[in-house]
């Protein structure tokens, strides 16, 4: 059984909501660029914004009917709402936060969240990720029937992000609760959830596993907010069952997809192999240029190549001595080469 | 250095000398009547004054009226604000307004009204009367008065403090399981207490010098609604002297009270929040 459902519209400033959903005791994650109806979504369940028309029930209870004038009031909904600065009480310590909303389960909950030796501390005294634990243990002393999280590592610094977040997946995969999270990275939502959604302009563009957004996303824009290379071009059946496409500058590539007329190209950085001469390898696409920009993050290097970006291991990078200006070759099979609807009005890249 | 960049100096060197006079006199203009009041008559004799039975009956009246005056204030006027604040309803900018009107109103003319409200042969002094009560010329008049031409700094303030929390820490006391009122009492009453804190000193101040209404609504009864600032303008006559010590008792006050609100705000800002009456109230 589903323990969160909703399906509903809600009127927003520049569009209207319309979204259904099911929840089950999974970390499912909406992500969408900022404006794209998310937090009202969470607003809605919690009984802090009123849909104009739909249900939102958990587990069997009903918290909204439009047609049935339900609609409980926040209090009564069980739902525990970590919000996007956190909203911890400034006058109150860290304990009196987590036992506002409920004393019994206090003591514990400071323990497991590592935060006892805090308890006597204000939120203006702690960082980013204490803070985010706070949040978290004051929402669950509540005992709520659903977990919601608002941009839960927005406000982090890039430094502690990456820590937060492994610390955030541990407590959401311990959790046997259905947690619904927004975020406006698809990074956080791959490594914190298991399902995810794309929303934009408040609908449903595709939901999936993160894996499986990857493999096939529905439309461009799923593909650029997933981190694809996104490239507009005209399909045609090619030789060999592959189709080929011309691309806006002219180039042409291989896809195995089969499409006719304009569509878009989606390739993975990770999936492109960069060399400085064309390699005798199975990859039937090639793009030749000079390299623009060559980031290092980590062991990984990011090596754009005309409009592409691939992305290579900085120990590569070193053998191959990339520079900036280099002519090179990026490679890409077109087994990797996904090709995907064309979506109007929207700026496939993030 | 240039001759036009001497001229310049010359000028700007004028300017800031234009800049300072302006100030000294406005200061002086200010402060000399102030301290006037306290050298036309020894200390020694000021205190003496104050030991008469005019002074300490006026002080009588004018503390308990104001502490009547505004426990009233607070215990109204703070839910009041909490409503406006934090409801959008249509004629809200009308009901502000209206609530900032007793402001500007001449304090002659609130006493009028007042009068023409409460008093017997009033709009509804028939009421009153039927009950037994008349309230013209009595220490409730002194009390209504005060709280009349007080309480709009109160609520304004107390308005202005509501509509600057943080929704966010509102909506949050909600879905952690507090209603309304829980959320009132124990959020936005503590976060709102530096400002409500603030207008509740400066309706003080503006109580206790209260004149205009008072004489008119509740005359000047020594004893029973004549107030310092009533006292002092009755003394005038009289005991000059009486009047002067009053008068710097009243000096005395209202700068005590406005070194309170400048204060106000840097003491909360230390982390001892909690030390605040209401917080103290709200996490109990």
């Amino acid at each position: 059984m589903d323990a969160l459902k909703l399906d509903i519209t809600l009127p927003l400033r520049s569009f209207r909501l319309e979204l259904a959903l099911a929840v089950g005791r999974e970390t499912f994650a909406l992500v969408g660029p900022s404006g794209a109806g998310k937090t009202s979504i969470l607003r809605a369940v919690a009984g802090l914004a009123r849909p104009e028309r739909g249900r939102i029930s958990l587990g069997g209870r009903v918290l909204f009917d439009a047609e049935a004038r339900v609609d409980r009031p926040p209090e009564e909904r069980r739902v525990g709402l970590v919000f996007q600065d956190y909203a911890l009480f400034p006058h109150m310590t860290v304990e009196q936060n987590v036992a506002y909303g409920g004393r019994s389960r206090t003591p514990e909950l400071l323990e497991r969240f590592r935060i006892g030796h805090l308890a006597r501390a204000r939120p203006q005294e702690l960082s980013g990720g204490e803070r985010q634990r706070v949040g978290l243990a004051r929402a669950l002393a509540r005992d709520p029937d659903v977990l919601l999280l608002d941009e839960p590592l927005s406000t982090l610094d890039p430094h502690t992000r990456a820590a937060v977040r492994a610390e955030l997946k541990e407590v959401l995969d311990h959790l046997s609760l259905p947690v619904l999270l927004v975020t406006h990275d698809f990074h956080d939502a791959a490594v914190l959830a298991g399902r995810v959604a794309v929303i934009v302009d408040g609908r449903l563009r595709q939901t999936g596993t993160p894996s499986e957004l990857i493999a096939a996303p529905a439309d461009a824009f799923v593909a650029g907010f997933t981190g694809a290379n996104v490239l507009s071009g005209r399909a045609l059946p090619g030789l060999g069952g592959l189709t080929q496409v011309t691309l806006e500058d002219g180039g042409v590539l291989y896809s195995v997809d089969v499409a006719e007329g304009p569509v878009e190209v989606a390739v993975y950085p990770w999936e492109i192999s960069v060399a400085r001469e064309p390699a005798q390898d199975s990859a039937l696409n090639h793009v030749r240029g000079p390299i623009t920009s060559l980031v290092r993050i980590g062991n990984r290097a990011r090596v754009q190549v005309g409009a592409l970006v691939g992305e290579v291991t900085t120990a590569s990078a070193e053998r191959l001595r990339l520079e900036e200006g280099d002519l090179v070759v990026a490679s890409f099979k077109a087994a990797a080469t996904r090709l995907v609807e064309r979506t109007a009005g929207i700026d496939g890249r993030t | 250095m240039s001759r036009s960049g001497l001229a310049g100096r010359w000028r700007r060197n004028v300017f800031v000398a234009l800049l300072a006079f302006a100030t000294a006199l406005a200061l002086a203009f200010l402060l000399v009547p102030l301290v006037a009041i306290f050298l036309r008559v020894p200390p020694r004799e000021l205190v003496a004054q104050l030991g008469s039975e005019v002074a300490v009956d006026a002080l009588v009246v004018t503390l308990k009226a104001n502490a009547i005056a505004q426990a009233l204030i607070l215990a109204i006027g703070t839910p009041a604000a909490y409503l406006i604040a934090s409801r959008r309803f249509r004629g809200r900018a009308l009901v502000v307004t209206l609530v900032e009107l007793p402001l500007v109103l001449p304090p002659a003319v609130a006493g009028l009204a007042l009068l023409a409200a409460f008093g017997r042969l009033g709009l509804l002094g028939g009421t009153f009367d039927a009950l037994g009560a008349s309230i013209s010329f009595t220490q409730t008049a002194v009390v209504l008065a005060v709280a009349y031409v007080a309480s709009p700094f109160y609520l304004r303030q107390a308005i202005a403090s509501f509509e600057t929390l943080d929704q966010p820490l509102l909506d949050a006391s909600r879905t952690l399981g507090a209603g309304p009122a829980r959320t009132f009492f124990r959020i936005a009453l503590p976060l709102a207490a530096r400002g409500l804190s603030a207008g509740a000193a400066l309706s003080f101040a503006r109580g206790i010098g209260e004149f205009g209404a008072t004489i008119m609504f509740a005359g000047s009864l020594q004893g029973v609604t004549q107030t310092l600032s009533l006292a002092v303008y009755a003394q005038f006559d009289l005991n000059f002297d009486v009047a002067l010590a009053l008068g710097a008792l009243l000096v005395i006050i209202s700068a005590a009270i406005l070194l309170t609100v400048r204060l106000l705000p840097a003491w909360t800002r230390s982390s001892s929040i909690s030390l605040f009456p209401f917080a103290r109230f709200g996490s109990s």
